[in-house]
């Protein structure tokens, strides 16, 4: 770590709006003066927030213009209601209306915001949809994953439909998260207060193992600014439409996935199926030689 | 959650920025929207927080930072989950800073 080094993880959505994109580029759509707040958590006597938990507009980078979300895992744990998911909707909507080079979703959320119940569901959903449609009009979509709360839920099923994932090793991205698998079936089953193996099991290293997100960065502004950028410049000469032959091409990875590591209950032994050498240690690794290391065994290339 | 509501006249201080927004509501924390309004001079804070029955303590607050500060035609808008006084304090200048444009 340098002492210019500055965290996506810390960083607010608005800081990591900033910081990410070219300064001062970053231009709001529905900013918190409109107050455009949930309908339904006042009802509930419980606290808005003016933006709903996410800031969308448009900013550059390196002087690309992009349309970008940024959700606030501080609010809610970045939970999408009807307010939150209809923002994200409009954002995609736009982008495919002003064919604009790219959309990037600085995705912090745990899913659903179970407290707006219907609303929220088919919020997330519609999300999912706008997200395919912008696909299919030809504007990629580019998610980092690095926030506290990481990618669970609804959300991790929108990471999954972008074009790129980047994610931290900080980062997490998954259906359901941990203390719900232990509520559900048993501290024996998931132990969600182990830090390290929740980390192992949804944490940035393992997804770019598997094949689910295409790059790893250090936790690091910087790191994740190259990377979307290098992601944005990559997709601008390919069809960012999704494919039939490359569901097809998903559904047999996962088939293989399942058949080949589906009895192991521990990452560690999944990677070493991989043949990655010293599998045990690669939490220890930092982003490079992660990579290094990662590079002739992963998953999904 | 409680509304409180207080409104100091006779501000000198007059900021030019468009609406800023400081803060996350999250336990402990705070939002503060600040932006430019007509209000004959005075400064109005409307404040909506999860925390019930703790208004003289807002109040004592919210004095301390109009005289500070002393705004003029500024509207601030809080969603509060907790914050203790020294947190809203601190947000509060922040939010007064950022519209200064001095805020790092």
């Amino acid at each position: 770590m340098t002492a210019h080094t500055i965290s996506y993880q810390e960083s607010t959505a608005r800081e990591r709006l900033q910081r990410l994109f070219d300064a001062g580029s970053f231009e709001e759509f529905l900013p918190p003066s409109e107050r455009v707040v949930s309908p339904h958590l006042g009802q509930l006597n419980a606290p808005v927030a003016f933006d709903d938990g996410v800031a969308v507009g448009r900013a550059r980078l390196h002087g690309v213009q992009v349309y970008t979300a940024a959700q606030e895992g501080g609010f809610m744990g970045g939970a999408v209601g009807e307010v939150h998911g209809a923002k994200l909707v409009g954002l995609l909507r736009r982008a495919v209306l002003d064919r604009v080079a790219a959309v990037v979703l600085l995705v912090e959320s745990g899913g659903v915001r179970l407290h707006e119940a219907n609303a929220g569901l088919i919020a997330v959903s519609e999300v999912m949809r706008a997200l395919l449609d912008a696909r299919a009009a030809g504007v990629p979509v580019v998610v980092l994953v690095g926030g506290a709360n990481g990618a669970f839920g609804g959300m991790g099923i929108v990471a999954r439909c972008a074009n790129v994932v980047i994610m931290s090793e900080e980062g997490r991205l998954a259906m359901s998260g941990p203390e719900v698998i232990e509520t559900a079936s048993g501290v024996e089953e998931f132990d969600s207060r182990d830090r390290a193996l929740v980390w192992r099991t949804t944490g940035g290293k393992h997804r770019y193992l598997l094949g689910d997100c295409q790059q790893i960065v250090a936790d690091d502004m910087t790191a994740f600014r190259a990377a979307a950028h290098a992601a944005v410049t990559e997709l601008s000469t390919a069809s960012a439409a999704l494919t039939l032959d490359a569901l097809t091409a998903e559904q047999q990875l996962l088939e293989q996935r399942l058949a080949r590591f589906g009895a192991m209950s521990e990452p560690v032994d999944i990677w070493t199926a991989l043949d990655v050498p010293d599998a045990a240690n690669l939490p220890m690794l930092g982003a490079d030689e992660f990579i290094a290391v990662a590079a002739t065994h992963r998953l999904g290339v | 959650m409680e509304t409180l509501n207080y409104r100091f006249e006779h501000g000198t201080r007059r900021l030019q920025s468009s609406p800023q927004v400081v803060g996350v509501v999250g336990s402990g924390n705070l939002e503060v929207l600040i932006e430019p309004a007509a209000l004959n001079g005075a400064c109005t804070i409307a404040i909506t927080t999860a925390a019930v029955g703790f208004g003289p303590i807002w109040q004592a607050v919210m004095r301390d930072f109009h005289g500070r500060w002393l705004l003029a035609d500024t509207r601030i808008s809080i969603n509060d989950m907790g914050a203790t006084p020294a947190v809203v304090s601190l947000r509060l200048d922040q939010a007064v800073q950022t519209m200064l444009g001095d805020a790092s």
